[in-house]
């Protein structure tokens, strides 16, 4: 029986730390097996099971994208006893990582038409491999836009790419803070995510919205584009859950018929109809 | 019966209570009933074989809601309850109580003083099973009993029945949920099960009143609530209360006076 | 599949010599008023007058508590050793009802839904099971109204139908069973041509699975789970008594440098199963567990996996604190 353990994490060192904001940090993760980094592939919109070794594992998505590869990268924030765990780890220390899991960005569909990214807060992280994933791509998709805000300033993550996204002429890029989240220097928008897109009012003709944010966002953004006409299938989200095993296994992130670590995260509005949204 | 089916339909028709809780006939012996209207009342029983310790769902505020409700009490659901006045978590205004005393009459109580003055009269000892159990446990030397309990740790699987049966178990957030720090490992050892069930009865002193829902919930008959009883007994005179009668100390345990013998406090 | 006639005598002989062949043997035990399985050496020690045992045997197959691996810290380094599946013995579950061996199907297809749980398959293939139909039943047994039977022989390797004169109907199934024969292949005698369903408790289904299934699949606002689940005390008696439970979580079992990951029995019935860090709880009331519980075993089982999360061994209604007795839930579904 020389079936894989499931459970076994790859050893990944990590090579480097980027303080994002207030409690959020980035990890770039190098595998330290070079054969299993030669196998390693994964496509945009999968997840990882990361482990704290003598703390425990904490799901986040791949927060890089498929196209660059030798390494991987996760943005947390540090919550609980697993994010605080590696949260404490330095740049060289050892973590695990097991993956990659989940179901992806139905990137090949999307060739050809304009892409409109919508995100919140600690909520890029999920959106910004595949962002860089079609940017990586550019001449394959027409029109794109990206529109994320956090509560301030000083929460907004990948500072540093937001400049070089804004700085692209084949970009559009709209940022925005929380009313009273503004520095006095601050030269994006003001208004909560929603209400940003209602006033950027993205077209929705061959088009696909893409959407990710704590579930008040959600609930607001999707009257906002369904009222610029966008339908259900041209909508996408990428879900989270309290997971533990990220196989299907476990059961703890089963709605309704659906897993939301084998059937998601990735999910069409259309899609999510079929979920119970009370439990979720 | 009858009288006690017709007073909780009265209730329930007047709008005095929302909701009154108590027993029906179950599979094979009585289980609790929640009547929220009087044609559901057809079914309500109350006798000596209704033994659920209907004080664990008077804690449930998703159950019991914000209105006024009653409990039919048999004597360890009244000494329970007792308990959980002098914890704070009952007021009198939304709790009313129900009994059927020795002479089949129907009481009701109002307020804590009234079951505090109905439940004196009840004396606190042992059953059949329990003496029989622990006689046999005292006569043995700490060796073997701690033999005895690990055998019985075991079979425990964790599936905290004890604890969701237990009335006093009302902790929004119990010990063994807190991870930072894991006091209490989660998965089901012979030594982390005993580390689970020192810890609640540690958290039981003074409070436990011996009814012995932990004991009849546990699915792989370990005689659980032997030990809280034991220790109910051997540590009231040690620390002041009296079994049977609600201890306003709360869990003794987490309590201490400026006499108390040990000197390591100060 | 090769029907036999194995006599009294020879019924002890066999089980003997199944235990002296090395292999692990566990059967019913009664003990402190409670039938279990227990590790035996001889048939005396095994109880047969009871209805169903207290647990399931998916202990052998799925352990309550088990180290998925371990690993050791050193000077920044991480050194992992991983599961070792010939740690595991050679065991034999003696006296199983088809209840039982019926929920390693469920169980398996979820432990190989899309990846292969090594663990569980390595339990898996070093498990054999003889199985014993039933001639009785109690008011909790419902195997025929979910696609079992007392002679079903879905998981078994040898299943033994008792005669009357205290001999059986030997069925052996498969190659494991076959194995387990040849270890005393002279007990096995001739088919006398007993029949099976003679000697079988007659047990009528109670409800159909399709209207079930069917009622659920409108059933998810219905009142009916708040109703049923008012006396439920949220604790995981059911699920771990249950031989198809296989929610699990996984937890850290630290010493200093050195620890082990260990996936032990969870419960969607527990308060905190689906609770994230953030406080959100998308089931936060017992209803809402308490149809989990219902649906994903009659309804998103059957639907995803292709069998039902169910044998109707009735043990969950036994184990009850609370008497939530299922096949009384189901049924007044079935009769919405």
């Amino acid at each position: 029986m020389s079936e894989k353990n499931t459970y076994l994490p790859y050893l990944m060192t990590i090579e480097k730390v980027i303080k994002e904001a207030p409690g959020v940090k980035t990890y770039r993760l190098k595998f330290q097996d070079e054969s299993e980094a030669a196998l390693f592939d994964f496509k945009a919109g999968q997840f990882g099971e990361y482990s704290a070794f003598g703390e425990g594992e904490s799901t986040f998505c791949i927060a890089s994208s498929p196209t660059r590869k030798g390494y991987i990268e996760c943005t947390f924030r540090d919550t609980g006893r697993v994010t605080s765990g590696l949260a404490s780890l330095e740049e060289g220390s050892t973590m695990g990582f097991r993956g990659p899991y989940g179901n992806v960005f139905p990137l090949d569909e999307w060739k050809g038409k304009n892409l409109v990214f919508i995100a919140g807060g600690i909520a890029l992280p999920p959106m910004r491999c595949v962002i860089w994933n079609v940017l990586d791509l550019r001449e394959n998709f027409k029109d794109i836009t990206i529109i994320y805000g956090a509560k301030s300033v000083n929460d907004l993550v990948y500072k540093e790419e937001l400049k070089e996204w804004t700085e692209r002429p084949d970009v559009r890029m709209v940022t925005t803070v929380d009313p009273g989240g503004q520095t006095a220097d601050w030269k994006g928008e003001i208004g909560f995510v929603p209400t940003i897109v209602e006033k950027v009012a993205p077209s929705s003709e061959n088009t696909i919205a893409i959407v990710c944010g704590p579930p008040i966002m959600i609930k607001f953004t999707f009257p906002v584009l369904e009222k610029l006409g966008f339908t259900d299938n041209q909508v996408y989200t990428t879900l989270e859950n309290r997971m533990k095993c990220g196989v299907g296994k476990c059961g703890r992130c089963n709605v309704g018929k659906l897993y939301i670590c084998k059937d998601g995260p990735v999910f069409s509005k259309e899609e999510l109809n079929f979920i119970p949204a009370e439990e979720y | 019966m009858k009288k006690l089916r017709d007073r909780v339909a009265a209730l329930l028709d007047e709008g005095a209570v929302s909701l009154v809780i108590g027993y029906e006939e179950g599979t094979k012996r009585p289980r609790p009933l929640f009547c929220r209207n009087s044609e559901s009342t057809g079914k309500l029983i109350f006798d000596s074989r209704c033994f659920h310790n209907l004080a664990v769902y008077v804690t449930k505020k998703e159950l019991v809601g914000k209105e006024r409700f009653a409990v039919t009490a048999p004597i360890s659901t009244l000494r329970s309850i007792l308990q959980l006045y002098v914890e704070n978590q009952l007021s009198e205004e939304k709790l009313l109580v129900l009994t059927v005393d020795l002479n089949g009459e129907l009481r009701e109580f109002v307020t804590f003083e009234e079951i505090l003055a109905y439940v004196a009269q009840f004396e606190m000892k042992r059953g059949e099973r329990e003496q029989e159990i622990l006689s046999k446990i005292e006569g043995m030397t700490r060796e073997e009993r701690w033999k005895f309990w690990m055998g019985e740790m075991s079979h425990c699987f964790k599936c905290y029945a004890c604890r969701s049966a237990c009335p006093l178990c009302y902790c929004t957030k119990c010990v063994v949920e807190v991870n930072r720090p894991q006091w209490i490992n989660p998965w089901p050892s012979p030594i982390s099960n005993m580390e689970w069930h020192v810890n609640r009865a540690m958290h039981m002193v003074g409070r436990c009143t011996a009814c012995g829902a932990c004991g009849d919930a546990c699915p792989v008959g370990i005689p659980i609530d032997l030990i809280t009883r034991k220790m109910m007994e051997d540590l009231a005179p040690e620390f002041g209360f009296v079994p049977g009668q609600p201890a306003k100390q709360g869990n003794a345990l987490s309590s201490w006076k400026l006499d108390d013998r040990e000197q390591f406090i100060r | 599949m090769e029907t036999k006639y194995i006599s009294r005598d020879g019924i002890t002989q066999w089980f003997e010599v199944i235990v002296t062949s090395g292999k692990r043997v566990y059967a019913p035990v009664n003990s402190h008023g409670q039938v279990d399985f227990k590790l035996v050496k001889s048939l005396s020690e095994v109880a047969d007058d009871y209805i169903q045992t207290t647990q399931s045997i998916k202990a052998s197959v799925y352990p309550k508590a088990e180290v998925l691996f371990s690993y050791e810290k050193e000077h920044g380094k991480v050194n992992l050793t991983d599961f070792d599946p010939d740690t595991i013995p050679e065991t034999v579950l003696w006296r199983v009802h088809p209840c039982d061996a019926a929920g390693f199907r469920p169980l398996s297809a979820i432990f190989n839904w899309d990846s292969a749980d090594k663990l569980h398959n390595a339990h898996l293939i070093k498990t054999s099971v003889v199985s014993f139909s039933c001639a009785n039943a109690d008011e909790s047994c419902f195997c025929t109204s979910v696609n079992g039977s007392p002679g079903n022989t879905s998981g078994s390797d040898v299943q033994l139908t008792v005669l009357p004169d205290g001999g059986a109907i030997a069925e052996i199934l498969t190659p494991k069973g076959e194995a387990l024969v040849a270890l005393l292949p002279s007990v096995f005698e001739t088919d006398r041509g007993d029949k099976k369903e003679q000697y079988l408790v007659d047990l009528p289904a109670r409800f159909s699975l399709e209207e079930v299934n069917a009622k659920l699949n409108k059933a998810f606002n219905s009142t009916v789970w708040k109703e049923q689940s008012e006396r439920c005390i949220g604790c995981g008696a059911c699920a771990f008594v249950c031989p198809t439970c296989a929610c699990f979580d996984i937890q850290e079992d630290v010493h200093g440098s050195k620890g082990r990951r260990i996936r032990c029995w969870d419960a969607c019935g527990f308060s905190l199963f689906t609770l994230h860090t953030s406080g959100h709880n998308p089931r936060e009331h017992q209803s809402q567990r308490w149809r989990q519980r219902i649906l994903h075993k009659f309804s998103y089982m059957p639907d995803r996996l292709s069998v039902v999360g169910c044998t109707g061994c009735g043990r969950c209604s036994r184990a009850c604190p609370v008497d939530m007795n299922l096949l009384e839930h189901i049924t007044s579904i079935a009769k919405q």
